[in-house]
């Protein structure tokens, strides 16, 4: 395989050669060498795309969805790039990504970029390679970027932080459990689906999330709609709101707040791994260290004094 | 950050038997690789895209309907149409003997026939697979 240099390939993405972009995902999901260097040289190439988050319970057919929104989105020639993010095992460490099954009809489309990632275990939230990956196809010129998540844990909330509209789907069945519904989940939503909506129980749920959307007091009331992905029916409306979506936050004091906030906890991110690997590791791998857990074992010592003194030997300007 | 090793499964044709490619996408997975499982009736454009896309490192072929000849030279011939040889293809399915030579000149080294075990097949990825 003939190696190419960052600035190659950085070069080929921005040129929207397909082998280029898919190297450059794998390079900034690994964190290999060369992706940060990628990653600067894309960086001001980037901006002009669209993210629209998709998160649901697993089964609500977002997938599906997916594929429907995607198609419309072509039918106005826009360039589309998908991001299926799957669970990692967390006891083996891999994983099956699976949602590119129900997106047959897009994998020749030319128009169309969709690459499956595995969560990393992140704890149920989205991993830095999503931002990353995002940020490349960013670059390659695709102007929507539709990023399709399962909702379990902490990944709702993660998803609304890096795209600009969070379609939330669901389905009838999901009736009375206010599992679903837990805390948090009404304010991530900008638009609700409730999706496989030809069967029984469609209307109630419909009804029940209106009612909780009432209790929140929102300067967007998302709508809440339904479609049976399958049959393509209700994607239109699902398109139209997303629009509409878009337009409010364009005239909206809220944007640019958001996207820095959102930006903020990004880099906090980065900054907290840096410090991690090179400040906490050289403390916990310095020979002396374990002397310290005996001491604090043994009580001639306590944890919180230990801290202090750790600070004061390895980074005292934290204490100026 | 830990690199894993990335492994489409594909069913090319109008093969519809599918338990062994998930069973194989299973004990993959369980050997900490990530598989891209695209399902059945593929053609072999839509597996090269994929594979393309998704920057594997092996396509896992799929067929027990007999069309692996046509099905599977395809396959390769796209690869290298698209400057992706590099990506490693194995295949199972029912592949009769007498085809193995010809499938192994074409490139697909690994052919993994029922009763192979799953561990052949991943020990054949670990050991072919090359950064």
């Amino acid at each position: 395989m003939k190696t190419i240099s960052t600035h190659e390939l950085a070069q080929g993405v921005i040129n929207g050669q397909t082998r280029a972009i898919a190297r450059a995902i794998s390079l900034v999901e690994r964190e290999s060498a060369g992706s940060v260097e990628l990653l600067k040289e894309l960086y001001p190439h980037t901006g002009s795309a669209y993210l629209v988050g998709i998160t649901g319970p697993p089964g609500a057919g977002k997938s599906t969805l997916t594929d429907q929104i995607v198609k419309q989105w072509r039918k106005a020639g826009k360039k589309v790039g998908v991001i299926a993010v799957d669970p990692t095992s967390p006891f083996t460490g891999g994983a099956i990504l699976g949602d590119r099954i129900r997106m047959n009809d897009l994998n020749t489309d030319p128009g169309v970029f969709i690459r499956s990632l595995a969560s990393h275990g992140s704890l149920g939230g989205l991993s830095p390679a999503v931002y990353d990956t995002a940020l490349v196809l960013d670059a390659a010129g695709f102007q929507y970027i539709l990023i399709e998540t399962v909702g379990v844990g902490q990944t709702e909330v993660e998803i609304v932080e890096l795209a600009d509209t969070t379609v939330v789907v669901t389905v009838p069945e999901a009736g009375d459990d206010i599992q679903t519904f837990k805390a948090g989940i009404m304010e991530i939503g900008d638009i609700f689906v409730v999706n496989k909506g030809d069967r029984p129980g469609t209307d109630k749920m419909k009804f029940l999330i209106e009612n909780m959307l009432e209790l929140v007091h929102l300067d967007w009331l998302p709508p809440v709609l339904t479609s049976v992905g399958a049959e393509g029916i209700g994607i239109d409306a699902i398109v139209d709101q997303i629009e509409k979506h878009r337009v409010y936050l364009s005239t909206s004091n809220t944007f640019v707040l958001d996207r820095k906030k959102s930006l903020q906890k990004k880099l906090a991110q980065r900054l907290q791994q840096t410090f991690i690997e090179k400040v906490i590791e050289r403390i916990f791998t310095n020979p002396e260290f374990d002397n310290r857990l005996t001491n604090i074992l043994n009580r001639h010592t306590d944890p919180f004094s230990e801290v202090d003194h750790m600070i004061d030997q390895y980074c005292p300007w934290l204490k100026d | 950050m830990e690199r894993k090793i990335r492994v489409l499964v594909a069913k090319p044709g109008l093969d519809g038997h599918d338990r062994g490619a998930k069973v194989v996408a299973r004990a993959l997975r369980d050997a900490g690789m990530e598989v891209i499982y695209t399902g059945l009736r593929q053609t072999p454009e839509q597996i090269v895209n994929a594979a393309i896309q998704e920057d594997v490192d092996v396509i896992g072929l799929s067929c027990l309907s007999g069309a692996h000849n046509t099905l599977f030279s395809k396959v390769m011939e796209l690869l290298k149409a698209k400057g992706a040889e590099d990506i490693k293809v194995i295949c199972g399915g029912i592949i009769p003997p007498d085809d193995h030579a010809a499938l192994q000149a074409i490139g697909i080294d690994g052919i993994f026939t029922p009763g192979t075990s799953t561990q052949d097949i991943i020990t054949y990825i670990n050991e072919n697979v090359t950064e």
